[in-house]
């Protein structure tokens, strides 16, 4: 499946958002997701399923002012 | 740093939380993580202001930074930096709760490049969606007083105006405003949010009477940054302890300081 994650199109074997993080080496880091600009917390991303064309963020903490 | 006995007994509230310090200090831009740890210690600042940016996949940068600031003890201040829209600067507030593990946002919503001036009307649609779900906003906003008004009327209990455009150094730009925002919220915390280059910028607007200052790039662009940020903290802390003091009021002729009276030589020749 074709998706975009955090920008950039990538083709993925993940059906959920918790697979998709797993699978781009994410599973043992403190991350931020977003599907489509909506907000998805950490607890629910094991039911959250993609779809062709969805757009992923994934953020981790950064310097900032 | 040891507080002078006013300031120990003069705590800074924001929410729920009584600081001692009243320099906000940026994370951003500094030499080394090394350098950005000393200058934090430095400042004596209790909060420092962090964000959250894309990871490649695999990537160890957050983690690391994210490790460093958690072993210096200090509150995290979130921001929403780069967010164009309400709707960015909401999702990214939200992701910034979940992994921060904190409700407080620095709500940025930017309107225009050249000047990172804030879009104020994203500002305060932003800041009462915000507020609703929980937040405990702390608004990068302009000098305009009536914006204010809206921002507290959509829940946040702080303003952090700015003093100049971000990064740019430049000072207070519009003291008749910052005054007037002093003086029309008497009792709403205000903190002096971007703009500042110098301590004595820092010092000006703490004798203005603003509660605390928020800056970054003038701490971690200067050519010795922990240098500079106890500066900064000094600068903080003499500016809070002159406005305590009641600065004397000014007057346009001169006034003999030394007693006029019995001056050698009076009334001779």
């Amino acid at each position: 499946m074709r998706i975009q994650v955090n920008g950039r199109p990538r083709e993925v074997e993940a059906t959920t958002l918790e697979a998709l993080l797993r699978e781009l080496g994410f599973e043992d880091q403190k991350v931020g997701t977003a599907l489509n600009q909506e907000f998805v917390r950490d607890r629910d991303r094991e039911k959250i399923v993609l779809h062709e064309g969805d757009a992923v963020e994934i953020v981790t903490p950064r310097q900032g002012g | 740093m040891n507080a002078h006995p006013e300031i120990a007994a003069d705590p800074l509230t924001l929410y729920d939380a009584a600081l001692r310090s009243r320099l906000l200090l940026g994370t951003a831009r500094y030499p080394s993580p090394a350098i950005l740890a000393e200058s934090i210690r430095a400042s004596a600042c209790e909060i420092v202001t962090v964000s959250l940016r894309r990871e490649a996949g695999g990537g160890r940068a957050g983690e690391s930074f994210w490790s460093l600031i958690r072993d210096l003890g200090v509150r995290v201040l979130p921001n929403t930096a780069g967010c164009r829209t309400a709707k960015e600067a909401v999702t990214t507030a939200q992701m910034a709760r979940d992994v921060f593990e904190t409700d407080w946002i620095k709500l940025e919503v930017i309107g225009e490049e050249d000047t990172l001036q804030p879009d104020v009307f994203g500002l305060v649609e932003a800041a009462r969606a915000l507020c609703d779900d929980g937040f405990k906003v702390f608004p990068y906003t302009t000098d305009d007083l009536v914006v204010a008004e809206k921002l507290l009327d959509a829940g946040c209990k702080v303003l952090m105006p700015w003093a100049a455009p971000i990064g740019s150094g430049r000072g207070v730009n519009n003291a008749f405003a910052l005054r007037a925002l002093r003086a029309h919220f008497p009792d709403v915390p205000l903190v002096v949010d971007a703009g500042l280059g110098a301590p004595s910028h820092a010092a000006t607007v703490m004798e203005m009477g603003y509660d605390a200052v928020l800056l970054n790039t003038a701490v971690s662009r200067a050519g010795d940054p922990v240098a500079m940020a106890r500066a900064f903290g000094l600068a903080v802390e003499a500016g809070r302890l002159a406005c305590l003091a009641k600065p004397m009021t000014p007057r346009d002729m001169a006034e003999p300081s030394t007693p006029v009276i019995g001056r050698p030589f009076d009334g001779v020749g």
